[in-house]
């Protein structure tokens, strides 16, 4: 064998992963190690391979991903807080033939829009709803959130959550998936390589069902969020397996009848 | 006997040094480096490359997307 050099390998014939071509070259403002940023990519990955770049409308949050317009070329509209599956809903029916999805970590979906949450999965409407959990309130300083552990200290519950007193954590994938408007309801992880991989298969799946208009798709990502945890980001994703996990098991909910 | 041979390209300035493609990797072809990029990150390069097999786990879950994995048959 000839000596091993690395540049013989780096020529364009040999490329197997690159940036997917829907991510702009900004560089996202998250922490390092944050799930948003594995999320957004896969996300882009997905909209890349089923070539929806020109018919995809993404709605966008408030909180750390509020600013994920930046990152993904692609219609985005921004909703206010919680607010994100009613604009959904509207685009969705004024635009029947884009495929729309709702991005939004668990303070907006699960605190301030879970109005919006609960009736927009119960009428069944056509949009993905991408949920990222991270079990606190990351972009306003790591309070605690409906998603938040018992246990798990945060900003403002500094003792830990104690059910007695703030209830126990709300599972709002089991939840939604009660509602008969959802078709589809898993929940995915983004911290390995695996992980990635099926969440990829998730949201193609999720694609084929808006394109069937078969109803909700709820994809929940249990995902960290070091700096309010107060964790390096290798340490957070373990945490995440050991306690994250056991209360938002992985895996398929909800699937349609039939598959 | 034909064998597979990867390399990454790592884009160093824009790496955040969260360390998931080093740990994520499974020949420990990645490390941290003791230098810092322009951000103050000590970020991610190939310190082992005759390792790699091109398998791109570690691009697979960077939250930054600044690996691009090559892979290729040799005899
Ligand atoms: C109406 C309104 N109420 C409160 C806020 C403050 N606020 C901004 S982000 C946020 C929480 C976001 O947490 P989460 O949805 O879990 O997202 P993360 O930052 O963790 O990704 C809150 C309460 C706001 N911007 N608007
Ligand atoms: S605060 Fe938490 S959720 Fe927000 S970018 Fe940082 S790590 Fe991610
Ligand atoms: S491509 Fe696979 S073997 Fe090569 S550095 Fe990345 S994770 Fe390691
Ligand atoms: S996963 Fe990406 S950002 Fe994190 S250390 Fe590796 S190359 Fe850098």
């Amino acid at each position: 064998m000839a000596e091993f050099n690395p540049k013989d390998i780096i020529k364009p014939e040999n490329l197997v992963y690159r940036k997917s071509k829907v991510l702009t070259d900004n560089v996202m403002h998250y922490c390092p190690g944050c799930g948003h940023g594995t999320a957004h990519r896969t996300l882009a990955e997905v909209i890349e391979e089923e070539e929806l770049q020109s018919r995809t409308i993404g709605i966008t949050p408030v909180g750390c991903s509020v600013l994920m317009y930046n990152y993904l070329d692609i219609d985005m509209q921004e909703a206010a807080h919680g607010r994100a599956p009613a604009l959904a809903t509207a685009v969705k029916r004024l635009m029947p033939d884009r495929f729309v999805f709702t991005y939004q970590g668990d303070g907006d979906l699960a605190a301030i829009g879970t109005a919006e949450t609960i009736h927009t999965c119960n009428r069944g409407e056509n949009i993905l709803i991408l949920f990222v959990n991270n079990g606190i309130y990351g972009m306003t300083g790591g309070q605690m959130a409906p998603t938040t552990l018992l246990g798990m200290k945060s900003s403002t519950s500094p003792y830990g959550r104690d059910a007695a007193t703030m209830g126990s954590p709300v599972k709002m994938a089991d939840l939604v998936a009660l509602l008969p408007g959802t078709c589809y309801v898993t929940r995915q992880s983004v911290h390995t390589a695996a992980g990635v991989r099926k969440l990829k298969k998730a949201l193609k799946k999720a694609v084929e069902y808006q394109n069937k208009n078969m109803g909700t798709c709820f994809i929940e990502v249990v995902s960290n969020c070091p700096s309010n945890w107060k964790m390096t980001p290798v340490a957070a994703n373990k945490w995440m397996e050991e306690n994250m996990f056991p209360a938002y098991p992985l895996g398929d909910i909800k699937v349609p009848a039939g598959e | 006997m034909a064998k597979v041979k990867g390399a990454v390209v790592i884009d160093t300035e824009k790496c955040k040094g969260c360390e998931v493609c080093v740990v994520t990797c499974p020949t420990q072809t990645l490390a941290l480096s003791h230098e810092v990029n322009g951000k103050g990150y000590n970020y991610s390069y190939s310190a082992n490359p005759e390792a790699c097999i091109g398998c791109a786990n570690c691009a697979v879950v960077c939250p930054d997307g600044v690996i691009t994995v090559y892979k290729m048959k040799v005899e």
